[in-house]
């Protein structure tokens, strides 16, 4: 590959998005669980809730400092890296950006202070209250983030305006209730919960296997089992919602992802295992199940779902009619005011397509001048690589049931069998620790790379968007985030490690004042002393 | 929708310059005392607890202030793109450094007492250090710079070009007057950090930091008078030649643009606008006097004043002008020519006109939650301290 602007303004974009997603995922989630354990503990008085809250808070924010920092980072790249991108849709692509940090930044940084420094200034249902605003901030933020993101794959609600040779917005609605971005919202705040539970439930484990902060561990493991299995079950459910927005908006994503070559006739069949090869255009050994990729993808049996060498040639038609949107820009653009009405008519009627037209100046300055050649390469040019799509998507997927199985496996554990856990489902939980951010990340590279070779579908091409940068200028920054993430995910780790190591901060003398004063009410049925078994720390 | 026709593009225009002047100063009255804080940090407080109580006194909202910065990013690309499009990729590397500053600055204030050694404290105070300086010199840096005018033309495609090898760019700003000018920010950022900590911190850390604030508070005045002085004899200003269409399409090549002998002339159209830079020496003198009185409210409001005067001066100066460009002046970005759409504005402000007293209100009271001073047993009594 060779290393141009475009090329290293995508590595840098995917490492810092990709690396960004690393800590915005706990924080979605551990922000809920955290809300929910205080919420407990408003309602139940009894300390050990409060403990819970406020060790899984310090977690909380260790991993939050990061994801503030990274966040930054992704703030003004769009404006350093890809200056004809934020030019050519800022008017529509800024709105979200700007609303998020009305909405949802103010109101988590503002509160998160106060969520650490607040415990002996707050009653305790005003400390509830900051704890909960924190959480719905930082989910209104994936809220916001999420329709910019989702305009980028379907974009409704906007039109090219010759004078100002950009997209303007037409109608914040269309933007807003974007039907992609609703699909993406849920799917992807619901990997967070997943991630989020996976994390607790893992920590958990770990301190029953080591016979450590025992009541915190069993309450936190029901806590993050009941939570994990509703997010697990919703992360399936939602995710298939995901596919099938894609059907409509980004047929040739959905069709890459399926190593979908031909055109099939309803009901579609899923592959659940083959070999895409680009070259010969097919996917050898494959397994199909009949019936299913039709009921994913377009909720029927009846509709037919169109392969990648028809979507190729519907990019033909499209690239020849954006070269006649193209022609009629450059004559409106020469002369503002005298243009004739026939021009304007031309564009309005190709000027959807104009995008398609751009594909081409990757080959040739002005497409009108592309050749017969050029004009088939830009067409191939819109499927893009088949086996890592394919891969991701059958990894994703398969990574969504097992979290199903595993959060339901312990939710029996923890309300049928009396929190009592087998100590091999315990090692399992502490070592599928990685896998939900496996999965997500997985999920953003099958949604970007998978929208590739647009920035903005149907649009604007990536190799359009950069900006004018020397090569030198991406390396140096280039190196210069590798060197400063990389320090800051060895500091974050270790500190992680360290305060799961040293356990939750347990004040010994106020739960036994606690534990006195309601004794009455603790005694279960056969008369036990309540705790007797929480061993000694 | 035409809801939007409520209201004419061309006072939208005006209003959303208005409220980007807002969110810069917003930015730099909040996060401004935290930078300045920051950079005072090994200066003002020597032992651990002095550091702790230094860090402290912004550690429960310097996050909720950061938010300013980074809403004065989302608000600059929603409502004006071609500034955000030619301005962040044109100081490239210097966006750079202040993004490397504004990474490890959270970090620093959350890691720095979860670990005991006195390397890794004495790492994170030097990272609070350089992420208070470092974006507190750059960024007046930059408003040098964009009164110079900055290299870029733009193609008849409204692609953004830039002038210069990427080394040459970069040394490019560092240029004498845009110097001074960063400076001058950083002095005066400096000063309200200083005004800040003798309002909220105790005894000893108070008076080193206004020891520090009453000199740097004269290196502000003395480097602001300079630099007008500066820009009445050695720099040039920008004006329109062509008729501008205030309600046209945000096209900056629709207008043409000449260079003119200064920015000060603003001054004789507009006389009024002399109120700006007159607030501002009044605030920074205030400031000073009060720093060196031992005042400590009224020195923290005078500061305020001090920055909203200097910053408004700068704007009020050069409107229409935004981002002018050295090389090819037609391209410069105006309020008339670089902002979104009348639709997106609209919306924008509204959504702005709701959810900005929200804002405003909540931040109140979760400073009035925290009310008082940080001392130092505070720090050290506290579980939930930094
Ligand atoms: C689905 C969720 C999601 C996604 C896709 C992104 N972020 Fe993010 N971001 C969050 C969810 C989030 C969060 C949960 O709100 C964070 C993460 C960790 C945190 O501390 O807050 C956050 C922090 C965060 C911050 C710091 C906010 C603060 O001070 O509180 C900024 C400026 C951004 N992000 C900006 C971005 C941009 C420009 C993105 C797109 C490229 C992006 N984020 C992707
Ligand atoms: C945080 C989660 C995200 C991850 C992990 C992620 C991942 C990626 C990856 C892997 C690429 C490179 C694709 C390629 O070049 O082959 C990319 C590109 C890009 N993404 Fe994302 N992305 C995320 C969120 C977003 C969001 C929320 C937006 C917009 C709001 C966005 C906008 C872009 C843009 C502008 C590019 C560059 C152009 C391109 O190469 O397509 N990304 N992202
Ligand atoms: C059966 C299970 C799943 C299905 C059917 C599914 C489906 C999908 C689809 C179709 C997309 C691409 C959306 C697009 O075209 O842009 C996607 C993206 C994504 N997936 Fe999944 N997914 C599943 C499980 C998971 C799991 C377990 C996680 C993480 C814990 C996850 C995290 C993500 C993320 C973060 C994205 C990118 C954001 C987005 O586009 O919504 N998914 N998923």
């Amino acid at each position: 590959m060779e290393l141009d602007v475009v090329e290293l303004s995508r590595l840098q974009f995917a490492m810092t998005a990709m690396y960004h997603f690393l800590f915005v995922p706990l924080t979605l989630g551990l922000a809920v669980i955290v809300a929910i354990m205080e919420t407990v503990y408003v309602m139940t008085d009894r300390p050990i809730w409060r403990q819970m809250t406020k060790f899984w808070g310090l977690l909380f924010g260790i991993n939050f400092a990061i994801g503030v920092a990274t966040g930054i980072t992704m703030e003004f790249q769009f404006g350093m890296n890809w200056s004809y991108f934020s030019h050519y849709v800022g008017d529509i692509f800024g709105a979200p950006l700007a609303l998020e940090g009305l909405m949802a930044f103010f109101l988590e940084a503002t509160f998160v202070g106060l969520f650490f420094f607040g415990w002996d200034k707050l009653s305790k249902v005003g400390h509830l209250t900051v704890t909960w605003l924190v959480a719905i901030g930082s989910n209104f933020s994936a809220l916001w983030i999420l329709i910019a993101n989702g305009w980028m794959q379907n974009p409704v609600g906007a039109q090219f305006n010759p004078d100002t040779m950009r997209m303007e917005m037409t109608s914040f609605f269309d933007v807003m209730f974007n039907e992609v971005a609703q699909a993406k919202f849920v799917h992807t705040v619901s990997a967070g919960y997943v991630t989020a539970s996976v994390f607790v439930l893992g920590v958990s484990a770990w301190y029953l296997l080591k016979g450590r902060h025992v009541e915190l561990a069993r309450r936190s493991i029901t806590v993050a089992a009941s939570f994990g299995l509703a997010s697990a079950l919703s992360v399936v459910v939602l995710g298939d919602e995901s596919g099938y927005s894609a059907t409509h908006s980004q047929r040739m994503k959905l069709a890459a992802m399926e190593g979908m070559w031909e055109s099939e006739p309803a009901p579609a069949s899923f592959t659940l295992f083959g070999l895409p090869d680009q070259e010969a255009r097919e996917t050898k050994y494959a397994v199909h199940i009949p019936y299913v990729m039709g009921l994913i993808g377009t909720r029927s049996l009846t509709t037919e779902i169109t392969g990648i060498h028809e979507l190729i040639a519907q990019s033909e038609e499209r690239i020849r009619s954006g070269i006649v949107a193209y022609d009629a820009l450059m004559t409106i653009r020469e002369d503002r005011e005298a243009t004739t009405p026939d021009v304007r008519e031309t564009f309005e009627r190709h000027g959807g397509d104009l995008g398609y037209a751009f594909l081409l100046k990757r080959y040739v300055d002005d497409p009108r001048a592309a050749s017969e050649e050029q004009i088939v390469q830009a067409s191939n040019d819109t499927l893009p690589k088949v086996w890592p799509l394919f891969w991701a998507f059958r990894l994703m997927v398969a990574l969504g049931f097992s979290f199903i199985a595993v959060m339901a496996y312990f939710f029996w554990c923890s309300s049928i069998r009396r929190q009592t856990y087998p100590r091999w489902a315990l090692w399992g939980a502490v070592m599928i620790i990685p896998t939900p951010w496996i999965a997500a990340e997985l999920g953003w590279f099958v949604a970007e790379y998978g929208r590739q070779p647009w920035t903005v579908d149907g649009v604007l091409p990536t190799a359009l968007s950069v900006s004018h940068l020397s090569v030198a200028d991406l390396l140096l920054t280039l190196a210069g985030f590798v060197t400063f993430y990389t320090v800051l995910f060895i500091v974050e780790i270790g500190l992680m490690l360290k305060y799961i190591r040293k356990g939750p901060f347990e004040d010994v003398e106020e739960t036994e004042i606690w534990t006195a004063q309601h004794e009455h009410r603790l005694r279960t049925h056969d008369g036990k002393v309540p705790f007797a078994d929480t061993p000694a720390e | 929708m035409i809801l939007h026709e409520f209201i004419s593009y061309d006072i939208l225009r005006v209003i959303w310059w208005g409220l980007l002047g807002i969110l810069l100063i917003g930015f730099a009255l909040t996060d401004g005392f935290d930078m300045g804080v920051g950079a005072l940090l090994p200066f003002v407080a020597k032992t651990d607890v002095e550091r702790r109580v230094v860090i402290n006194t912004v550690g429960p909202v310097w996050e909720g202030n950061q938010v300013w910065f980074i809403l004065g990013g989302g608000a600059i690309f929603a409502a004006w793109p071609p500034l955000y499009a030619v301005s962040f990729s044109g100081f490239y590397l210097a966006m750079f450094v202040i993004l490397a500053a504004l990474i490890v600055r959270p970090v620093a204030f959350k890691y720095r007492s979860k670990r005991d050694g006195a390397r890794w404290r004495a790492t994170w105070d030097w990272a609070l250090f350089a992420g208070g300086a470092v974006p507190a010199l750059l960024f007046g840096v930059a408003v040098g710079n964009v009164l110079q005018g900055v290299p870029f033309e733009l193609t008849p495609d409204l692609f953004a070009r830039y002038e210069g090898a990427f080394y040459a760019k970069f040394a490019g700003l560092l240029n004498p007057f845009a110097l001074l000018a960063g400076v001058v920010s950083f002095a005066m950022l400096l000063t309200h950090g200083a005004a800040w900590l003798s309002f909220k911190a105790d005894s000893i850390v108070a008076q080193r930091a206004r020891a520090i604030g009453s000199v740097s508070g004269l290196v502000t005045i003395g480097g602001y008078v300079l630099a007008g002085l500066w820009l009445a004899i050695g720099i040039e200003g920008y004006a329109f030649t062509s008729e501008v269409a205030a309600n046209g399409p945000s096209n900056p090549l629709y207008s043409e643009v000449v260079r003119t002998d200064s920015w000060l002339s603003a001054y004789a159209a507009r006389p009024w606008i002399a109120l700006a830079p007159v607030l501002g020496l009044v605030g920074m003198v205030m400031t000073v006097l009060g720093l060196r009185a031992g005042r400590e409210g009224a020195t923290l409001l005078w500061s305020k004043l001090g920055i909203f005067g200097a910053i408004s001066s700068v704007g009020l100066m050069m409107f229409p002008f935004i981002l002018p460009s050295s090389i090819d002046p037609r391209s410069s970005l105006t309020v008339w020519d670089s902002s979104s759409s009348h639709q997106t504005l609209f919306v924008m402000l509204v959504a702005t006109v709701i959810f900005m007293p929200l804002i405003l209100a909540y931040t109140a009271w979760v400073y009035k939650v925290l009310w008082g001073k940080v001392t130092e047993a505070d720090v050290t009594d506290s579980h939930s301290a930094y």
